[in-house]
């Protein structure tokens, strides 16, 4: 990496290596989450003397992508990526499709073959950038090397602003190795990218009238809200306006979820009262959502009482799934600052009386109330009590759920969740990147038992980078979320469900209405977490009392420089409630499962 | 549904078709044709893509193509004047002697070329509108069924000046 030659004052020559090093500096790129490989050697060894970068090596690269990926969630910076070609960029596709979905800010660097071997079938050559089309915002190889500081520019940029996204960059190794102008540019010109940065008044004076006009109106803010980190903002403008507030999973801690506004989050387990306000509203003014199908329900039957108003950065998510009346094209920030200066000061009291009525009526864990022992509603409230300050990871299943029913975020703490592609396995790599970018902080990643298996290889991460996370396991040896709809809707047939199932298990085992042996003769589980924990250098707790739920967490949360595991053993056949009934709309809501005495472990 | 017409500039980059295509068969949107190729500027390629959908798909599918990096301007051509045409070849297999009136014929009255020929095959080449080469395909498989070989180009449009014709 010596070969530089002077050619003029200002253009030194430089490898592609090395002005991806530069390039990565100018960026303000400190933590650089990698996996090395035959095709990024180069780039590895340019990073080799670069001190001021943080050169993060994760246990697999899909482990990576979702590091980045907490990185990016927690700090509202670019989560920056290097990979090798071939299977190191294919292991990254799941982490970049859960980012891209959930609009994370990533810019993804994998190695490439050399140019002249490309489409050649060489080893360890796969088309990326092809595979990635379809869940990227933008990706592409960069084939020259004069084209290298304009196409990281551009990544960068196109990363960041708008909607957010994925950006994958395909370096072959020959632009690696070539030698260039070290220039990095300021600003690169993208004429096919404009993303909207005003807010148009008279929309909003629009939304204004309706408000005016409006008898029952609702706030439903989605994830949008947090990536613009418009959280005071809009707190304010609930306040000012009085209207009370429902949230998407994404969307939740937009309001603090303490404050009196605050109803709950709309969807398929969402709160009762938040799924009545929406149906029962007759304005739905929504900031940042996308109206996917885990919050709408029947489409047909959706707040259809009700004037929608939409702000979304996106103009392909207005008017996609439900029809809006009055769109706004804008950043969230900006459209809830609009609105904050020219909103009135209105009066919904009886309107927020109802919606007090319903909450009462059926608060959230009413189910759980009458189980004793270690709910996920009991570990969800110590977490709330213990880590006051903290950003809360979950993997996806019934752990994610159960903590976005009963997780109390305020302006000191945040929730990372998989929420629109749903990805087992993103917790305990999510809450390394976290982590990362946040030391200090506490972080919690709160998993099941399948989904930590998923990626459970980053224990070795945590423990070598000296993370003090929390990684609380709820262990009731199911994938409990498929269990769970197996239990309502296929008459207890727990095909392919059962982690604790072995070959020699009978034929019916019976776990489940006609008991044909007992759960409590399923065999031992297979990890145990404990000593699994424990051989990577971790702290390991099991936690099968009530009593033991806090104590746990308080030695997890004082332990410094090594991740703690937290083994919850929760009851096998717990439930997330309120449902609702699959293809009906919103305000269907199954509030209990009518089955047999339920099986302890 | 409503037969659709859209213009696009996009970049003249390894890809860019790939990505345009990918959008319609990723999201299930229908699309009837798609033809591409350089413009005055040879960094922008101008596709022009017909397709058939509702009102509230077709809206969605602009919005799509407006979010792709590589599109540069989206221009909906449905209800614009425009000259829109296809280029078409059909080569007839197997002709008789006595077939060449019918051709001759057919070529007179649709304004085609015969462009190819040997004793018993016959090329034509048809510039026209989709729907005038779908009346010239009709006629052509009623008096030669069977023997039709055809290739379409996929209509490419421009805005008109003064006249139209689509």
């Amino acid at each position: 990496m010596n070969t530089r030659i002077m050619k003029g004052e200002q253009n030194m020559q430089i490898t592609g290596a090395e002005l991806f090093v530069k390039a990565l500096l100018a960026e303000n790129v400190n933590t650089l989450f990698a996996y090395p490989g035959g095709q990024v050697i180069d780039l590895f060894d340019a990073l080799y003397d670069t001190k001021e970068l943080d050169v993060i090596v994760p246990r697999h690269e899909q482990g990576l992508v979702h590091a980045a990926d907490g990185y990016a969630r927690s700090t509202g910076k670019v989560g920056v990526c290097l990979v090798t070609s071939g299977p190191g960029a294919t292991n990254l596709v799941t982490g970049i499709a859960a980012a891209n979905y959930d609009s994370v800010p990533l810019v993804c660097f994998t190695g490439q073959v050399p140019t002249h071997l490309i489409g050649n079938d060489a080893f360890q050559e796969v088309d990326i950038v092809g595979i990635t089309r379809s869940i990227s915002k933008y990706a592409v190889t960069v084939r020259h090397r004069e084209e290298l500081a304009a196409a990281i520019k551009k990544a960068f940029c196109i990363a960041r602003t708008g909607k957010p996204g994925v950006v994958v960059v395909d370096l072959p190794k020959d632009v690696q190795q070539a030698m260039g102008s070290d220039i990095y540019p300021d600003h690169v010109e993208i004429r096919g990218y404009k993303p909207n940065t005003t807010v148009h008044m008279g929309q909003i004076k629009k939304a204004l009238n309706c408000l005016k006009q409006a008898k029952y109106p609702v706030f439903l803010l989605g994830g949008g809200v947090n990536i613009a980190h418009a959280n005071e903002e809009m707190t304010a403008l609930a306040e000012k306006t009085g209207i009370p507030v429902v949230t998407t999973i994404m969307g939740k801690g937009a309001v603090p979820t303490n404050h009196p506004l605050y109803v709950g989050n709309i969807g398929i387990h969402g709160s009762y009262a938040a799924n009545m306000a929406i149906s029962q509203c007759d304005l739905l003014f929504s900031i940042g959502v996308r109206f996917n199908d885990r919050i709408t329900g029947k489409v047909s039957e959706f707040a259809e009482k009700a004037v929608i108003v939409h702000v979304d950065i996106d103009p392909a998510s207005i008017s996609r799934n439900i029809k809006v009346d009055i769109p706004i094209v804008a950043d969230a920030k900006k459209a809830i600052m609009a609105l904050l200066e020219k909103a009135e000061s209105l009066d919904f009291s009886e309107w927020r009386s109802k919606i007090g009525e319903w909450k009462t009526q059926k608060p959230l864990g009413m189910e759980q109330q009458e189980l004793f022992g270690v709910t996920p509603l009991a570990v969800i409230k110590k977490i709330n009590e213990v880590f006051d300050q903290a950003i809360i990871t979950t993997d996806v299943g019934q752990n994610q759920l159960w903590t976005t029913q009963f997780l109390e975020i305020t302006d000191q703490k945040q929730m990372l969740t998989s929420g629109g592609l749903g990805t087992m396995g993103y917790g305990l790599p999510a809450a390394l990147g976290a982590s990362l970018g946040n030391p200090g902080k506490d972080v919690v990643a709160i998993c099941g038992d399948g989904g930590v298996q998923m990626n459970i290889q980053e224990m070795a991460t945590a423990v070598v980078y000296e993370l003090p996370i929390t990684i609380c396991i709820l262990n009731n040896g199911y994938l409990g979320n498929v269990r769970q709809w197996q239990e309502m809707f296929f008459q207890g047939r727990y095909s392919g469900t059962c982690l604790r199932y072995r070959r020699g298990c009978p034929e019916k085992c019976g776990t489940q209405n006609n008991s044909a042996a007992p759960a409590a003769g399923c065999p031992e589980y297979i990890p145990d977490f404990v000593s699994l924990a424990e051989s990577y250098g971790a702290k390991a707790i099991r936690v099968q009392k009530y009593e033991e739920i806090e104590s746990a967490l308080r030695e997890a949360k004082n332990t410094k420089k090594v991740p703690t595991v937290i083994e919850f053993i929760i009851e096998r056949e717990a439930n997330v409630l309120p449902m609702v009934s699959p293809g009906k709309s919103i305000d269907h809501m199954i509030m209990e499962v009518q089955t047999n005495e339920k099986k302890m472990y | 549904m409503k037969k659709r017409c859209i213009s696009l500039l996009v970049e003249n980059d390894i890809g860019v078709l790939a990505r345009i295509s990918g959008l319609f068969s990723g999201k299930s949107y229908n699309l009837d044709s798609l033809t591409v190729g350089t413009t005055e500027d040879t960094t922008i390629s101008r596709m022009t893509i017909t397709l058939t959908s509702d009102d509230q798909t077709f809206e969605q599918i602009k919005k799509q193509l407006n979010r792709s990096i590589e599109v540069i301007k989206v221009m909906d051509f449905t209800d614009m004047a425009v000259h829109m045409k296809e280029l078409m070849f059909v080569k007839i297999h197997g002709c008789l002697e006595k077939d060449m009136v019918k051709i001759t014929c057919i070529k007179e009255i649709f304004q085609v070329k015969l462009i190819d020929y040997n004793a018993s095959n016959v090329l034509i080449e048809s510039v026209q509108t989709e729907g005038r080469n779908n009346e010239l395909i009709r006629l052509l498989e009623e008096n030669f069924p069977g023997k039709l070989e055809i290739v379409r180009g996929g209509n490419v449009a421009i805005e008109a000046i003064s006249i139209s014709e689509k």
